[in-house]
């Protein structure tokens, strides 16, 4: 037997005896941000306790981030082996055992850019899902144009004094640290940028949730009023953060990406069973004509789009770099998943635009804050139009300065 | 124990060593002895075969003509994606030769239905360049194999033809055709075909040119009372259908992956002329209006890569996805065509317009490839109907 064959049976075995039975089921009310969802953190609660248990045990032999090392509690899994971790995750169809943009952006940027002793003190706590991350990125005045931002840092000698206003700070008012693009150098731009983290139970720090089109809060405005922060929290170089958040901003954008597919209709049985149960069937075929090649076109483009993810995939595998490309999931992806959403509206009508009712499906009603939710995706993590920017500049090298 | 294999390196995407040299070698023959001016050459001089016979015995030389063949049979036997890479190359220069007609879509259906002493007679004369065969398959202007009515009646243990055949390409200068005919069923059944291979001077066939915008050759077919004997039917009597359409379905994939060629081509024209061509002073690639819609195209091209290839790979792995696979591939380039070659001849702005210019000629042969074998509209209804809505 080799040794993944030995690595598969171990692991089949071990979730067998240590998933929860009710770790196997559906996340209850997924789309509202349903309070099942194992964020961890300082003040997190568990409604139901196996989703503790879950993520305690998972995090004990470091699966909750599996391929980080050993050293900072990771699994130490290569990616081999990951693969099969996650191919026999999803035969129990067990639920993710921690939700953590500490282990999806912060963590592989600290593993790449932080000192030894930081990465001994973040990432632990990160992979035990005791500390919840939130990113402080975005400012009122510095959305595309990111580099421009203004919070400042100002060297105080034995701490950082911070000042400034954050904003879409994805759940700031639950988070427990925040990790900060600050301006250390206001005389030039992208070189002007420290990458700093900060405990948000600092003195100074507030989060305020903004209340979204879909009617939910996931984001937050984080205003930072005179807060010390200990100069070792600063990550990396210092005037180099920028290096550090182009970085992780592909981390965030990969994110994204996989988080667009699936959810949305999947538990009314997809878009084109949906098609056939609204408007019936004729010959086993979607009776409704037009509908039927707009449900086409999409499914065409969601499999098109997914032998693109598994091209990439296998190329950089086999050593051929993917850089900028990569841009193009994020445009494509988040374009496609709006459109998704736009297709699934058309078809359930004035169903999915109620948002309470008697004799009201719960699945169907869930999709209209979806779709408004959707609407963020070519927004958020560099719009549509930045993702053509860097496309145009980075990719296919055209030439820059043109105003008309 | 787990059945299914883990270990197993995936190689849908990468290409191994000998399919890299293969496609250089077709990337150097189509740039260097096929280039665009050759098709010029051919529409201009009014060429009577409509292709180069010259270049296309050169071709046979290197043996591109006999990718898909087996060397029992003469050929070079590179498969599916062997030869969809040359394909891309001849889809760069717009290459008239009967690659697509011969060496695919006859030899393909040859493969699929004909017996051993068929493919012995005809394979390896293919593979060498010595024998074109055409496939005469369509009747009106919309690709539908299920609506042939060309009547092939019985007679003698074999059939008598009579109907009439539209948009087969390379018709007039083949030596023999598959002529798609009903031997039962109705009209709209997909059943009840058969494969009659039938020599250019029998008689009571009569094949006559017709000119496409494409300046590619196609012929109309005419079946008078022409009879077939037995051993001139490829495959079962009335059982063509399912031969044929596995034999589509590749010539399908490859098709696209011509056009993946000639998209590629164009973009990469377009782009460089969105760096050298100045209004205001400036670059016109310099503009945001025009660097969006090349960064869009750039990611429609990406994803129609992905496509061709995974396309491309299932076909040598026989997979049983290929018709589906084959209907994604053929729809998604027909699309992606369109858009670039009608952005780039407007990108490209008056001088696009210009015969002198070739954006024309990629936008005249992606309109005939679009309709060739089920433009987007065809594919979109049957990749619905095969995945059962």
């Amino acid at each position: 037997m080799s040794n993944l064959e030995k690595f598969r049976d171990e692991t089949r075995a071990w979730l067998e005896e240590n998933c929860p039975v009710s770790m196997r089921t559906p996340m209850p009310d997924f789309a509202s941000g349903g309070d099942e969802q194992p964020w961890g953190g300082r003040n997190a609660s568990y409604p139901n306790p196996d989703t503790k248990v879950w993520m305690d045990r998972m995090a004990e032999k470091g699966w909750t981030a599996p391929t980080w090392p050993v050293e900072y509690g990771g699994g130490g899994l290569t990616k081999e082996e990951n693969k099969i971790l996650q191919q026999e995750l999803r035969r129990i169809d067990a639920r993710p055992c921690l939700l953590s943009f500490g282990i999806w952006m912060l963590g592989p940027a600290l593993l790449e850019f932080a000192s030894e002793e930081q990465k001994q003190k973040y990432l632990p706590p990160i992979v035990r899902g005791e500390i919840r991350w939130c990113q402080g990125y975005s400012e009122p005045g510095s959305g595309s144009d990111l580099a421009g931002l203004q919070t400042k840092a100002e060297d105080m000698g034995d701490h950082y004094l911070v000042n400034g206003q954050k904003v879409w700070t994805s759940y700031a008012n639950k988070a427990d640290w925040i990790f900060c693009l600050v301006r250390t150098d206001t005389s030039v731009k992208h070189e002007g940028i420290s990458f700093l983290l900060i405990d948000m139970e600092t003195e100074g720090v507030e989060a305020r949730p903004i209340k979204l089109i879909s009617g939910s809060s996931p984001f937050c405005e984080t205003f930072l009023t005179d807060v010390k922060v200990p100069k070792e929290n600063l990550v990396g170089e210092l005037n180099k953060g920028w290096t550090i958040a182009k970085r992780l901003l592909e981390h965030e954008r990969a994110m994204i990406s996989e988080m667009n597919m699936g959810a949305g209709e999947a538990s009314l049985g997809g878009m084109e069973e949906l098609a056939k149960e609204v408007f019936g069937e004729l010959d086993g075929m979607i009776a409704h004509p037009t509908l039927r090649d707009t449900v086409t076109r999409h499914k065409m483009d969601e499999e098109a789009f997914g032998l693109t993810l598994r091209r990439t995939g296998e190329l950089a595998k086999a050593g051929h770099g993917i850089g900028a490309e990569a841009s193009i999931f994020k445009y494509y992806g988040s374009e496609m998943n709006k459109r998704r959403f736009e297709i699934l509206l058309e078809l359930l009508g004035t169903d999915a635009l109620t948002t309470e009712g008697e004799g009201h499906n719960q699945d169907v009603m869930s999709i209209s804050p979806q779709w408004l939710r959707s609407k963020g995706n070519s927004i958020e993590g560099g719009t549509t139009e930045v993702q053509l920017n860097i496309i145009a500049k980075r990719v296919l090298d055209l030439p820059e300065g043109g105003q008309a | 124990m787990t059945t299914e294999s883990t270990e197993q390196p995936k190689t849908d995407f990468i290409l191994s060593e000998e399919q890299t040299m293969l496609r250089d070698t077709a990337k150097q023959f189509f740039s260097e002895q096929v280039p665009i001016s050759n098709l010029r050459k051919l529409r201009d001089e009014e060429s009577v075969d409509g292709i180069d016979r010259e270049v296309w015995k050169q071709a046979a030389e290197l043996g591109l003509a006999g990718i898909l063949i087996p060397e029992a049979y003469g050929g070079t036997d590179f498969g599916v994606t062997g030869m969809g890479l040359v394909m891309e190359e001849a889809g760069r220069t717009l290459a008239a030769t009967p690659l697509f007609s011969s060496s695919i879509l006859s030899t393909l259906i040859l493969l699929e239905a004909a017996s051993e002493d068929q493919k012995q007679a005809i394979l390896p004369a293919i593979a060498a360049g010595e024998m074109i065969v055409s496939v005469a398959l369509e009747e009106s202007g919309h690709h539908n194999p299920a609506a042939v009515s060309m009547s092939a009646e019985k007679k003698d243990g074999g059939f008598v033809l009579n109907g009439r055949k539209t948009f087969v390409l390379d018709g007039h200068i083949a030596d023999k055709l598959i002529i798609v005919a009903r031997s039962s069923g109705q009209i709209g059944d997909i059943n009840g075909l058969s494969l009659c291979l039938v020599d250019a001077v029998a008689e009571g066939l009569k094949v006559t040119r017709s000119k496409m915008v494409d300046s590619r050759n196609s012929s109309e077919v005419t079946c008078e009372n022409l009879s077939v004997s037995a051993d001139m039917v490829i495959g079962t009597i009335n059982d063509g259908a399912a031969p044929l359409e596995r034999a589509l379905d590749q010539a399908r994939i490859l098709l696209s992956a011509e056009i993946l060629g000639g998209v590629n081509e164009v973009f990469e024209r377009t782009l460089e002329y969105l760096k050298e061509r100045k209004q205001f002073g400036v670059p016109i690639g310099s503009f945001q209006a025009l660097r969006h819609r090349a960064s869009a195209i750039f990611s429609e091209i990406e994803i129609c890569k992905a496509v061709v290839t995974f396309a491309l790979s299932q076909s040598d792995k026989k997979s049983n996805q290929i018709a589906r696979l084959a209907s994604l591939t053929k729809a998604r380039l027909g699309e992606a065509s369109t858009l670039v070659t009608n952005e780039g001849l407007q990108m490209h702005g008056g001088i696009g317009m210009t015969d002198d210019v070739d954006i024309g000629l990629f936008m005249k042969r992606a309109r005939v490839q679009l309709q060739l074998l089920g433009d987007p509209r065809f594919h979109r209804e049957r990749y619905a109907r095969l995945n059962g809505y």
